[in-house]
């Protein structure tokens, strides 16, 4: 699954490459926005996967009736999903860098928490939805549908926070980064009072 | 009607339900299931398409939590929040194991997600027993529906479970592998395993149960132990509750 996130990240590095003409226009305004777009679709690619492997032969009954909580089972999820996403962003995000002719001299510690933040927010909701719709008619498209409104308030604060970090001088970026960081504390709770009752959707 | 009973004189009661029910939506899938079995009990479920068959096996394996009444599993009540039980062994309609693994990389897994000893041997010797061992380490989406269903009855057994929930378990097995399964199942119950089966099946309630009751609308609304019965008037009586026939014995 990370392969396939990877090599959409990549290609969309090298598709605004080249379609933006980056070496010709400076893009630094937009660069964030672009950045977190092409995270979010690549997302999107893994995270609706994410119950593949257990539809055909319902699998996932079977990982129910092992002992134990249940909730391991969406906490696994969870943790692989963020993985995948944190591995894209890692070999993407300097691409991405390159490519925009952007300077690599800013709080590389404030953007590596935003990069950790804005990856959980995709993926928590990601994988909850998933869960929602994995044995749904249409899940793909119930997916989509439902993911994107729902993951605006990650791009915006994602948004809003790498630009603040990598504007010249910084500017304060905490405002957006405790939003973000809000979003995925509520994202992270929701499953654990749902997941229960998502068992008999 | 008179709550089914099986083998109630047991040293313990492995399953036990008072009028339990399950709610799914605005529709009451069960109403006022009351059953009990025993050690050495095989009891066959007969029921229409949509009658709650499946609910009820979901529900007694923990899948499903009920929405009123008791259920009892082991001789000790289930309370508060409803979960499996690494002593149930459930068969669905599907194998639940994973395509893209072979039937010895599933069976390993699973007997790692159940804590077993030595997950690897025993997922060996269960395929040993299912007859799967020349195609082990295939993948299993390539497997025929009958040796999907055995490797699916191999994961069900690896963990040595005390009671079985079997929703039509005889589909799409040839003749050897009903034969197996017959064989497996008269075995388990001689051993004290307790068995619940979903089935369309007369000849097959005959083969190998106890007793039998019929599921309709979510009810239970008959049953009978098995001695004195034919194919015959099996049948006959369950087409006549079917149709709603007037006095249930």
């Amino acid at each position: 699954m990370w392969v396939a996130m990877t090599a959409f990240g990549v290609m969309v590095v090298f598709l605004f490459a080249f379609a933006l003409e980056t070496n010709r226009v400076r893009l630094a305004p937009v660069f964030p926005g672009i950045l977190w777009m092409a995270f979010l679709f690549a997302g999107i690619i893994g995270l609706g996967r994410t119950y593949a492997h257990e539809v055909p032969e319902d699998a996932l009954t079977g990982l129910a009736l092992a002992p134990g909580d249940r909730m391991a089972i969406f906490l696994a999820k969870l943790t692989t999903a963020l993985l995948f996403m944190l591995s894209m962003e890692i070999v993407t995000t300097p691409l991405f860098f390159a490519f925009f002719s952007e300077p690599w001299d800013g709080q590389w510690i404030l953007f590596g928490m935003t990069l950790v933040l804005g990856a959980l927010g995709i993926v928590e909701l990601g994988v909850l939805l998933s869960a929602i719709s994995a044995n749904l008619r249409s899940a793909e498209i119930i997916f989509t549908l439902l993911l994107f409104p729902l993951e605006i308030p990650v791009l915006i604060t994602t948004v809003e926070a790498s630009t603040a970090i990598l504007s010249k001088p910084m500017a304060d970026p905490w405002l957006w980064l405790h939003g973000l960081m809000a979003y995925d504390v509520i994202f992270f709770a929701l499953p654990l009072l749902l997941y229960e009752y998502l068992w008999e959707v | 009607m008179n709550h089914v009973s099986v083998n109630p004189d047991a040293p313990y009661v492995v399953v036990r339900t008072v009028h339990l029910e399950k709610q799914i939506g605005d529709r009451e899938v069960l109403r006022d299931v009351s059953l009990e079995l025993g050690t050495h009990a095989t009891l066959a479920v007969l029921g229409p398409n949509g009658a709650g068959k499946t609910t009820l096996l979901r529900v007694l394996a923990g899948i499903w939590g009920p929405s009123g009444g008791q259920l009892w599993r082991f001789d000790k009540p289930v309370v508060g929040e409803v979960r499996t039980d690494a002593r149930i062994g459930y068969l669905g309609h599907q194998s639940f194991l994973y395509p893209a693994l072979t039937a010895l990389e599933n069976l390993t897994f699973y007997g790692r997600l159940w804590n077993l000893d030595h997950p690897h041997a025993r997922a060996r010797d269960m395929l040993r027993r299912v007859g799967l061992t020349w195609s082990q380490n295939d993948p299993v989406k390539i497997y025929s529906r009958g040796m999907l269903q055995r490797a699916a009855i191999a994961r069900m057994l690896l963990p040595d479970p005390q009671l079985l929930l079997l929703d039509e378990p005889y589909t799409g097995l040839d003749a050897e592998a009903q034969e197996f399964l017959d064989h497996t199942l008269i075995t388990y119950r001689d051993r004290g395993g307790t068995t619940l089966l979903i089935t369309h099946n007369v000849q097959d309630v005959l083969r190998i149960s106890d007793a039998v009751t019929i599921l309709i609308g979510g009810k239970l609304v008959w049953w009978a132990p098995l001695g004195g019965w034919n194919p015959e008037r099996l049948t006959a009586h369950y087409q006549e509750c079917l149709r709603g026939g007037k006095g249930y014995p």
